[in-house]
């Protein structure tokens, strides 16, 4: 039961998928629709695990007091103002005390995250007097400021001005700047790694410098070196990575037979 | 001489990293353009769109997130910007995890941009308020992408019951005897993962809608197979790519912007290769002449 | 543009710099900044997955239900399937029952195989076999003339047709790399190294270009600043300038107190070398 039923399972539906596919007929695509809508909410589910392990590990640092544990509140913050902005909106201009509402609701959450923390008894219930009377604060606004109101129902906090200036100066400038530190990594590997040793990295290297140089205006010859990188990508280029796709889609097949049949169990985890 | 170059093997990454910033800034600050050659790979995108009449929908699948804005968001200004030009109708999908914000950012600038008179290719193009439901339908992000294109590929509102804004797709007026993807046009998808896989092999592979690619720079040169083989009709590659787009569509942007920084962030990094590669056989030299 | 904006601006100007300076070495902006992105995208992704998974695709299907009849009186009450296979991800948690977590993602990792088969078959290995043993020796010198760099000639797709068997040889390794078979194989390993270099080529461009996008914001920010295309917002302006003064001191004094580091370091080693 706790072994074998799974891979029954894969097989069953597996194999459903595969010969439905050979043979579409009115009732079988009627289950293989609900198959896609069902496994969509599945999907849903298994992405709210990750969310909670981030949430957990953040919680467990601070409670442990680990290195860097301060950081764990600016993370926590993050998340929970994010989920706040994403339920709210407000209903006219003004913004009341909505900003004073969630500037309580994340300094409630870090007395609890105190109370957690704290091994010292007198301060632990001072911290837990200051955690409810924030808590009162914050429950007091959001039911008496009508400047602004909660949906959960329906999509409005996805154009919550809030919502939506985190995600643009928050999540943008730090998301895409991390990867932009790439730029100086290729940049120092570049005089470090890419060495003409053989005849083999000569060739990567002149393909490497022939595609850098496309669109190089000043280089003598420039539009015959425009046109030989083209032709490299569309020829030699093209000759090589359609040789890896082949091998891929034949590894993907393999894998996926292996899966069905039950050959293959790795992924299903020990126990 | 060989001592100059074996200290310059082993100096601090940071000095190269300070130098990497002065050239780019530099050319950033500096006036000129250069020349962009137009590939027939970008080409083919812009005739396709350009020779769809007015009415016609065309599906952008804006799946990449923000560590990929750089190269594929000029993309998706250009070609959406076009699209609308042409009175052409767009449906927005997202199946990255945070594409929708992409998404969202991009339809509200263009948007903007839309409001104003502007003269492309010599044709002026009047400025108009941009409806959603009438000119465009977001439909959001779904998880599991694969089964997601299968799934609009039967039908629109089997993965996306309403759209991003929570709106029921029926309600919307252009999608209005919309089903799946027999009444759109082509399909573009704008991606910096492994979604592109699945839109190849699920989406174009079983359903035969014509599709193009649009990719970042790391992605571009394995997907040039599919090219060859007539399974997509376009593919856009990195900043290259969308500037070339931009300047098919007469619409510079971001991406001819940096153009120029790009080429001297390419000389400074060609250079570092050729240094690097006279340090080493430099020091193979002395090696060998020691040995003896 | 109002100042609400500009401040925006400004903060994502702040965060932009404090990532880069990781590049310098690893500290508590940079630190401050990836523990915030992680915390704000966690986020952002529950609300998405709220309001564009759960509520459209489930909650909305049971909404004619009613709870206390356990939803199964809805029009579609066997949505509550892959709610429950969805709940049971969740038994992850617990040692004692995360083998029911099996059962869930035996269905997902069957359906997605199954599916996977036919249509990799067809899109990987049918169309590209396919593409590759058309050959067509027309216009074999290029079109209209002769002309090497034509990448639709005669000669190009030979060239194509001989690199792709030339590699996938390389790729077999059931018979040893030997003799004619070794040298053809070497000329796959050729193929695949142009291709690796091309790869690599347009990766640098990548890289660059993300580097690119980061001077265009600051500069966007740069040009609003120094402008001053900033029309003042009286509710907010005095306050956020004290953080924003704020903000700049505190960078201030942490780099005073790194380049005085520093020195106290490097005076200690001398004197006790």
């Amino acid at each position: 039961m706790k072994r074998e039923l799974p891979f029954v399972l894969v097989f069953i539906f597996g194999m459903f998928m595969l010969l439905q596919y050979f043979v579409p007929h009115e009732k079988s695509e009627w289950v293989y629709e609900f198959f896609l809508a069902w496994t969509i909410i599945i999907g849903i589910f298994a992405l709210a695990l990750g969310i909670w392990s981030l949430f957990k590990v953040s919680v467990d640092k601070i409670k442990m007091h680990r290195p860097g544990w301060g950081y764990s509140y600016v993370t926590l913050a993050g998340l929970f103002v994010m989920i706040a902005f994403g339920f709210t909106k407000r209903n006219g201009d003004a913004w009341g005390l909505y900003h004073l509402w969630w500037i309580l609701g994340l300094l409630c959450l870090g007395a609890i995250m105190q109370v957690r923390a704290e091994t010292n008894t007198g301060r632990k219930k001072m911290y837990f007097v200051v955690s409810l009377v924030l808590l009162a604060a914050t429950v007091a606004i959001s039911i008496f400021d009508n400047t602004w109101s909660f949906h959960f129902y329906t999509s409005e906090g996805l154009e919550n001005t809030l919502f939506r200036n985190f995600f643009d100066y928050i999540m943008i400038p730090i998301l895409s700047t991390m990867f932009a530190l790439l730029a100086f990594f290729i940049a120092s590997a570049a005089y470090r790694a890419f060495r003409a040793r053989n005849l083999m990295a000569t060739l990567l290297l002149f393909a490497a410098l022939l595609v850098m140089s496309r669109f190089n205006p000043w280089i003598p010859g420039a539009e015959y070196v425009a046109k030989a990188s083209t032709w490299l990508m569309n020829v030699p280029n093209l000759a090589a990575q359609r040789a890896i796709v082949m091998g891929i889609g034949l590894g993907v097949i393999a894998t996926a037979l292996k899966v069905i049949l039950g050959i293959e169990r790795g992924y299903m985890g020990k126990g | 001489m060989n001592s100059i170059f074996e200290k310059f093997m082993k100096l601090d990454r940071r000095w190269i990293f300070l130098l990497l910033v002065i050239i780019c800034v530099w050319a950033y600050k500096a006036k000129f353009t250069i020349p962009i050659l137009i590939e027939d790979e970008t080409r083919s995108i812009y005739d396709f769109i350009d020779s769809l009449p007015p009415g016609d929908i065309v599906f952008i699948a804006i799946d990449y997130d923000p560590n990929n804005l750089a190269e594929l968001h000029p993309m998706t200004y250009a070609i959406v910007e076009h699209c609308w030009r042409k009175n052409l109708k767009v449906i927005f999908s997202a199946l990255s995890q945070n594409g929708p914000g992409m998404a969202d950012q991009a339809i509200r600038d263009i948007s903007d941009s839309m409001k104003v008179d502007k003269e492309y290719n010599g044709v002026l193009y009047k400025g108009r308020e941009i409806k959603n439901g009438v000119d465009y339908c977001f439909l959001g992000y779904k998880p599991y992408y694969g089964l997601v294109i299968l799934g609009m590929g039967q039908n629109f509102r089997l993965p996306f019951p309403n759209d991003y804004y929570g709106t029921p797709l029926d309600s919307l007026p252009m999608m209005k005897g919309v089903i799946n993807y027999d009444q759109v046009a082509c399909v573009i998808d704008l991606s910096g993962g492994s979604i592109t896989d699945a839109w190849i092999a699920f989406g174009q592979g079983k359903f035969g809608f014509p599709l193009a690619l649009g990719l970042t720079g790391v992605m571009t040169a394995q997907y040039y197979p599919y090219l060859g083989s007539g399974q997509i009709f376009g593919l856009m590659g990195g900043l290259l790519g969308a500037a070339e787009y931009e300047s098919l569509a007469d619409n510079p942007g971001r991406a001819i912007d940096g153009m120029r920084v790009q080429l001297f962030a390419h000389l400074v990094i060609i250079f570092f290769i050729i240094m690097g590669n006279i340090g080493y056989f430099a020091s193979q030299r002395r090696k060998k002449r020691e040995e003896v | 543009m109002d100042f609400t904006t500009f401040l925006w601006m400004t903060f994502g100007v702040f965060v932009t710099l404090a990532t880069f300076s990781f590049l310098y070495k690893d500290n508590p902006f940079y630190k401050f900044a990836e523990h915030l992105v992680v915390g704000v995208s966690a986020g952002y992704f529950v609300i998405i997955l709220w309001h564009n998974g759960l509520v459209p695709n489930l909650f909305q299907k049971l909404a004619d239900g009613d709870w206390y009849y356990l939803w199964l009186n809805s029009s579609e009450p066997w949505y509550i399937v892959p709610a429950i296979l969805g709940m049971l991800m969740w038994t992850r948690f617990s040692r004692e029952y995360a083998w029911v977590s099996r059962w869930p993602m035996a269905m997902y990792i069957g359906i997605s195989t199954g599916i996977a088969i036919p249509l990799t078959m067809s899109t990987y290995i049918n169309k590209q076999l396919y593409a590759t043993m058309t050959l067509s020796f027309d216009n074999f010198w290029g079109h209209g003339g002769f002309n090497l760099l034509d990448p639709y000639s005669g000669l190009s797709n030979l060239i194509i047709f001989v690199g792709v068997i030339s590699a996938l040889i390389y790729f077999f390794f059931s018979k040893a790399h030997e003799g004619w078979f070794g040298r053809v194989a070497d000329l796959g390993i050729w193929t695949l190294m142009i291709g690796f270099g091309a790869s690599f080529g347009y990766t640098v461009m990548a890289r660059i270009s993300l580097f690119v996008n980061r001077i265009q914001d600051v500069d966007d920010w740069g040009k609003v600043a120094w402008n001053s295309t900033v029309e003042p917002n009286p509710n907010y302006s005095n306050w956020f300038l004290v953080v924003f003064w704020g903000m700049v001191l505190i960078i201030v004094v942490y780099i005073i107190k790194e380049i005085v580091q520093h020195f106290s370091s490097k005076s200690k080693a001398q004197t006790q070398a």
